[in-house]
């Protein structure tokens, strides 16, 4: 070992810049079918070799290969590419809107379309979401009316949060789908908590906790992960690592040089890394996972390796911290072509239906669009009337904010 | 003094705040299933101040248990529990120790209701032990209430005798809002005045350590006028309501002590109308004095009772330094500085 006499501190740097491309060696990828599908009962100290490989299905023809292919009905496949085109074609209108200032702020989830969709599929009605701000797959496979969705976007008249939220944290109970929180990570231990109660009070229904690759660094991700495993939580704890945080790279949040599965192996917690492009194999290991919290064999920890395709939010510009083509050259691709490509190969799906499917949700988001529109906007000034912001602070209205609320509407 | 709120064929016994707070935590458990306790040594143990002894045997793990230490965690758990349609009372070992927790309380449990617009409510009580007088120095003797109030959406309460520890814990329980309760350690076993080279009187021999057995409430927003009076007004909680008491005692000053209870909602009639009848205002607390709740009572009574006052509005609180442990009788508001305080709003 060479001996040097000053000391240098290390900060990680992703390989690809603006100008110069992404060497993605880094990601460790294992081929289709190659990992091994332990029972459901596996002690979480033996996912060891699943926490540093990656679950994969779909093979670059499209064929559903080894262990994990979910012999998944095509009717079900079909709806969730369905619900992926919905989920994309809704994000690319959204974004218009944003730009022609129809509403303030949107985040889209381009290219993690995969992971949301199955892994609500996988669920059952009665089992609660607590995501991110970026898991709109999981309302586009619910069937959430999207008027509701676009009203919260433009803060209407309409929106069923009041105008009180930034668009997109959106609140939807009654499809699973917690209240949405600007502060990262909280939400992780909430659906520790979630499953906890569902154990206590011995119901059947598990929770699904929801955090990026950057918010994994926040402290309430460690304390959701020892919670699930001192109280053997019913709770599936999802990490997305899209490679990105805002502008830094996943190896700023810890993932340098080992994964983010591991640390649910750490933490005595069954844990696996996905591909989070193959929506065969996000359906499977979701599965795998809701069998483990529904049978109360504790939690499951999944890495779902992706990428995050668009810019962090309408207020973000990536061209300014990675390569402009960096997703082109993401070597999971993108969800849509290759479910698509294995449907077709399996004759569950043809080019003609894609199309046709495509232009029929692209009219069904206009149409909703419109609808959400004629009751106003942000824009437009028509809103929640200003006295509603007093409301729901706490269960019933105090002195102090009814005096509050009574000098607003006398000034 | 307090008035009293339950029916009056209740069987009553003499019990120590600990007593009525275990008390107030075995009557939920039994009345309500979806009451579950937990927190630091809240289980087997009973806690590191007995206040929970007893119950996890009674009502079993799955209703009472230890928890790991992450105040985070615990605060953040409960916060999921209560979206489920569970009612968690949960403990902070000490109020001292609440910081790793702030993101869940302020950002979460204040907010949740608001922002999802009653989808999803946190009907938490978050148990913290506060408050000096012990020795505790710097991280067993603060009294961080201030933290709490300019939270919206969040109630915040702190009882000064068994009886009302009993009845506003029950009353904190089953209310939908998040609710800070905040116990001051000081006065577990027994009041204190601030005479610490005096022996501890034992709740025993004071009327306020004859509690009920049975379920019975002390409303929130409510003060209570611990003692009546006609020279001034003073406002207070916690250890300082006898702190206050001894003071007026010793200066044979008639000050009205309130003893708010609900530091925040308020119950602000009744600062106004002690205020306005006597004219003159003393605040005091334990905790420091800039940015303090004080600063937020005198306001509030400025605003109110501006051409009733006949002094300025005085303020007796904590120094604006971290609590000490050798200093502790120089830093701790005793009835000495209470008292010099009660002379100065008597001048002019």
């Amino acid at each position: 070992m060479r001996h040097t006499s000053h000391l240098r501190l290390h900060v990680p740097e992703p390989s690809g810049r603006p100008g110069r491309e992404t060497d993605f060696s880094y990601l460790h990828l294992s081929p289709a079918g190659e990992v091994r599908r332990p029972p459901v009962d596996v002690l979480p100290v033996d996912t060891s070799d699943l926490a540093y490989s990656l679950i994969r299905v779909l093979d670059d023809q499209g064929r559903a290969l080894g262990p994990w292919a979910p012999k998944a009905d095509p009717e079900l496949l079909r709806k969730g590419l369905r619900a992926m085109l919905k989920t994309r074609i809704f994000d690319a209108r959204m974004l218009i809107a944003q730009r022609q200032k129809k509403m303030s702020f949107y985040m889209q989830c381009l290219g993690e379309e995969a992971i949301g969709t199955a892994h609500g599929l996988a669920l059952s009605d009665g089992d609660m979401c607590f995501p991110s701000y970026r898991q709109q797959g999981l309302l586009m496979v619910r069937d959430v009316p999207l008027v509701d969705l676009i009203c919260q976007l433009l803060s209407n008249e309409r929106d069923p949060l009041k105008g009180r939220q930034l668009p997109v944290l959106y609140s939807v109970r009654k499809a699973g789908f917690f209240s949405v929180s600007g502060n990262l990570a909280t939400q992780f231990i909430q659906a520790v908590g979630w499953g906890m109660a569902s154990a206590i009070k011995g119901d059947t229904r598990i929770a699904s906790g929801w955090i990026g690759d950057g918010a994994t660094a926040e402290s309430d991700f460690h304390t959701a992960l020892t919670f699930a495993h001192v109280y053997r939580a019913p709770v599936i704890l999802n990490v997305v690592n899209n490679q990105w945080a805002i502008s830094t790279f996943q190896a700023l949040a810890g993932g340098e040089s080992t994964t983010f599965a591991a640390r649910g192996v750490g933490c005595g917690i069954a844990s696996l890394r996905v591909d989070g492009n193959d929506f065969l194999a996000v359906y499977a290991a979701s599965q795998w996972a809701i069998e483990r919290a529904r049978n109360n064999l504790g939690p499951t920890l999944i890495e779902w390796v992706t990428y995050r395709g668009g810019p962090h939010s309408t207020s973000d510009d990536p061209s300014k911290y990675r390569p402009a083509d960096d997703w082109e050259k993401f070597p999971l691709g993108d969800p849509i072509p290759r479910l698509k490509q294995h449907l077709i190969a399996i004759g569950a799906w043809s080019e003609e239906e894609h199309e046709e499917t495509r232009k029929q949700l692209e009219a069904e988001i206009i149409a909703a669009q419109k609808e959400a529109e004629r009751y106003g906007s942000l824009a437009t000034g028509h809103t929640f009337s200003a006295a509603m912001m007093f409301e729901d602070v706490y269960k019933g209205v105090p002195e102090h904010l009814r005096v509050q609320r009574r000098q607003l509407l006398e000034e | 003094m307090t008035m009293k709120q339950h029916s009056k064929n209740m069987p009553v016994r003499s019990m120590t705040m600990i007593q009525a707070l275990r008390s107030a935590m075995d009557i939920m458990l039994e009345r309500d299933s979806n009451v579950v306790v937990f927190g630091q040594d809240v289980g087997y143990f009973g806690g590191v101040f007995r206040c929970t002894e007893g119950l996890q045997a009674k009502y079993g793990t799955s209703r009472v248990f230890d928890a790991p230490i992450s105040e985070g965690g615990i605060v953040g758990a409960a916060v999921g529990m209560g979206a489920y349609g569970l009612r968690p009372v949960v403990e902070i070992q000490f109020a001292d120790y609440f910081y790793p927790a702030s993101d869940q309380i302020v950002s979460e449990a204040a907010r949740l209701r608001y922002r999802s617009v009653g989808e999803f409510i946190a009907p938490l009580t978050i148990r913290m032990p506060c408050g000096g007088g012990i020795y505790g120095g710097q991280t067993h003797s603060q009294s961080p209430e201030a933290l709490f109030t300019h939270v919206s959406g969040l109630r915040t309460v702190m009882p000064s005798n068994p009886y009302d520890a009993k009845g506003l814990l029950i009353a904190s329980i089953e209310c939908d809002d998040p609710v800070i309760f905040l116990e001051p350690k000081r006065l577990y076993n027994g009041p204190f005045d601030g005479h610490h080279e005096n022996p501890v009187v034992p709740w025993s021999k004071h009327p306020l350590g004859e509690v009920p057995e049975g379920y019975y409430t002390v409303p929130l927003e409510s003060a209570a006028v611990f003692r009546p009076g006609a020279a001034l007004t003073v406002i207070t909680y916690g250890t300082m309501v006898f702190v206050c008491e001894a003071a007026a005692r010793e200066t044979g000053i008639d000050a009205e002590i309130i003893d708010l209870r609900s530091i925040w909602p308020l119950d602000l009639h009744t600062i106004v109308e002690s205020v306005k009848k006597t004219g003159r205002c003393v605040v005091v607390h334990e905790a420091t004095r800039t940015s303090g709740f004080g600063a937020e009572l005198v306001a509030l009574v400025q605003e109110h009772c501006f051409y009733h006052l006949e002094s300025p509005i005085q303020r007796v609180a904590g120094w604006d330094t971290p609590y000490p442990h050798a200093q502790e009788w120089n830093y701790f508001p005793g009835p000495a500085r209470v008292g010099a305080a009660f002379k100065r709003a008597l001048e002019d």
